[in-house]
């Protein structure tokens, strides 16, 4: 421990592009691009089905088959289908992001349908009797009551792709899984040890950002 | 409702976490050691009844693995009890396992495991100089055995297109363009005396970028093929380097030097029937032939276990 410990503090290993900082900026950069991605395509589809009802079995069963997938040999099949087609460093990059994608959607499509399901149908109610447009029973109404399950969802899928886009490293590309295949192949075990640590820290903290924002963006009402 | 859902997830991750940091803690002396000891102990008792199975591990490419299936399959034609431990990593890794017990027996190459224990300072520019400087660098509790005339040495590779644009023939020729090449290779490349360092200790190049990938597999070869990297570290009987036309560059300074197949062992293993097997595949195996059981495994992508067969049938050995 002492090791992982020396391994941490010592600043030679914060600096440069193989230091701590780029690698963790890296790993940020990585996980933000795919969760952004994600939310992209799972919100607005979750929104739909939850809204409408329609899709819900097919939705459900085709996360819940995703979920099943190994994101390992994912990023391999994607690797060697994208890589010949792409010949910047990218080629790398690109099939880990598709991986990092596939991962998130499941947990951020399932909270986004179930919030607007939950939504007291009262409320949905009170909303069209004051002669709100579908729409408006949507933003005004569903999304506001759905975000805690949205922000469950969305949480929950930040810490699975924190959590796994070290595997990226196992494909030449950055990030803080970099120190774990690394310290590996160099059979330096505090290398390894501290960047698993690393991640650890960094999933923990992003979770505490996001729900310092969850806070901040969930009405009182909700909260209980 | 919400509240519950937040302590359920507060409460999963707070336990994942908790495994984690545990699984932290007692990785950080040596997991090798750890996972060991209990193997040790096991082997221990085994050969004190005095049938031990004798376990043959391998280095995380094909040909390596190869040559460990030959290594157990010739060793189990003659009655002794083997398995195996195939693709274990780099030799980093594997020495590690052979020191605890682990594993008993690797396919070795003569220059860069003598490299490996003097810290890159042995004379390894012949197989004779490579064999010599390895029998005096080795640890007492390891020994080798007859090396082989097969040689499979590391090598830096370029596209044929690459060689012709700046008529590269030797690692020589690099000088003037590394500075705008990314060279790729297995992680470990980046840290060894006779990898990034050697490049510009013995050539004085430095590359613009260095990106780890594997050792000498479908990632490097890729990553070669389409333009990822522009020089790779591959192995000079790999057989993909002629499949896709890559050029090997001549190494006139001998950074890479002479790499016998050799096998290496526990001194505490070694019996009379493991010495006259291994020294008889030794004495079996020459590069050619080497080159064309790797071409088998992988071009033809053909089982090992079948390709081992095959040799040993042929050689007389099982």
């Amino acid at each position: 421990m002492i090791d992982v410990w020396t391994w941490l503090t010592s600043g030679a290993n914060w600096v440069g592009t193989d230091g701590i900082w780029h690698r963790l900026v890296q790993h940020l950069e990585y996980s933000a691009s795919s969760l952004a991605i994600a939310a992209l395509i799972a919100i607005p589809l979750g929104l739909w089905i939850g809204h409408t009802g329609r899709g819900r079995v097919v939705a459900v069963s085709l996360a819940n088959g995703i979920r099943s997938i190994p994101s390992l040999g994912l990023l391999f099949i994607v690797l060697l289908i994208l890589a010949p087609h792409i010949h910047s460093g990218d080629a790398f990059l690109i099939p880990s992001i598709v991986v990092l994608v596939v991962l998130a959607i499941p947990p951020i499509l399932a909270g986004a349908y179930a919030g607007v399901e939950q939504v007291d149908p009262a409320a949905r109610d009170a909303g069209r009797g004051m002669g709100l447009t579908a729409w408006q029973v949507l933003w005004r109404i569903e999304v506001p009551c759905a975000l805690p399950l949205m922000f469950g969802g969305f949480r929950s899928a930040a810490l699975q792709v924190v959590a796994t886009a070290t595997i990226a490293a196992t494909v030449s590309v950055g990030g803080l899984g970099r120190f774990l295949i690394d310290g590996l192949a160099y059979r330096d075990y505090s290398m390894m040890a501290g960047g698993a640590l690393l991640v650890g820290l960094l999933a923990i903290s992003v979770d505490a950002v996001l729900a310092g924002v969850q806070r901040l963006v969930v009405s009182p009402g909700l909260r209980s | 409702m919400t509240t519950t859902r937040r302590t359920l997830l507060t409460a999963v991750f707070g336990g994942g976490l908790a495994v984690g940091l545990s699984a932290c803690g007692g990785a950080n002396s040596n997991p090798l050691n750890n996972a060991s000891s209990s193997a040790a102990a096991g082997a221990s008792g085994s050969s004190a009844s005095g049938t031990g199975t004798l376990v043959v591990g391998s280095a995380n490419f094909p040909e390596n693995a190869l040559l460990a299936q030959i290594y157990a399959d010739a060793l189990t034609a003659k009655g002794v009890t083997t398995s195996t431990t195939l693709n274990i990593g780099s030799r980093e890794l594997y020495i590690g396992a052979l020191d605890d017990g682990s594993i008993d027996v690797i396919p070795e190459y003569t220059g860069n495991l003598a490299r490996y224990f003097t810290k890159g300072q042995a004379d390894i520019s012949t197989p004779a100089a490579a064999l010599a400087s390895l029998k005096k660098a080795l640890p007492s509790n390891l020994t080798v055995l007859q090396p082989s005339t097969a040689q499979d040495s590391d090598s830096i590779c370029v596209t044929a297109a690459t060689a012709q644009k700046y008529s590269l023939t030797s690692i020589s020729d690099l000088a003037g363009h590394a500075q705008t090449m990314v060279i790729g290779g297995p992680p470990e490349f980046k840290t060894r005396v006779d990898g990034l360092q050697g490049l510009k200790r013995v050539y004085g190049l430095t590359f613009k970028d260095f990106r780890p990938l594997d050792a000498a597999g479908a990632l490097t070869v890729t990553a070669l093929k389409n333009g990822q990297v522009q020089a790779a570290n591959l192995f000079t009987t790999d057989p993909q380097v002629a499949a896709n036309h890559f050029v090997v560059l001549k190494d006139p300074k001998h950074l890479f030097g002479a790499q016998n197949v050799i096998p290496l062992l526990r001194k505490d293993k070694v019996t009379d029937t493991i010495t006259s097997t291994l020294n008889a595949v030794s004495a079996k195996l020459d590069t050619s032939t080497l080159l064309s059981l790797v071409t088998k495994v992988v071009i033809d992508k053909q089982d090992p276990t079948a390709v081992s067969k095959q040799f040993l049938t042929g050689a007389g050995l099982a």
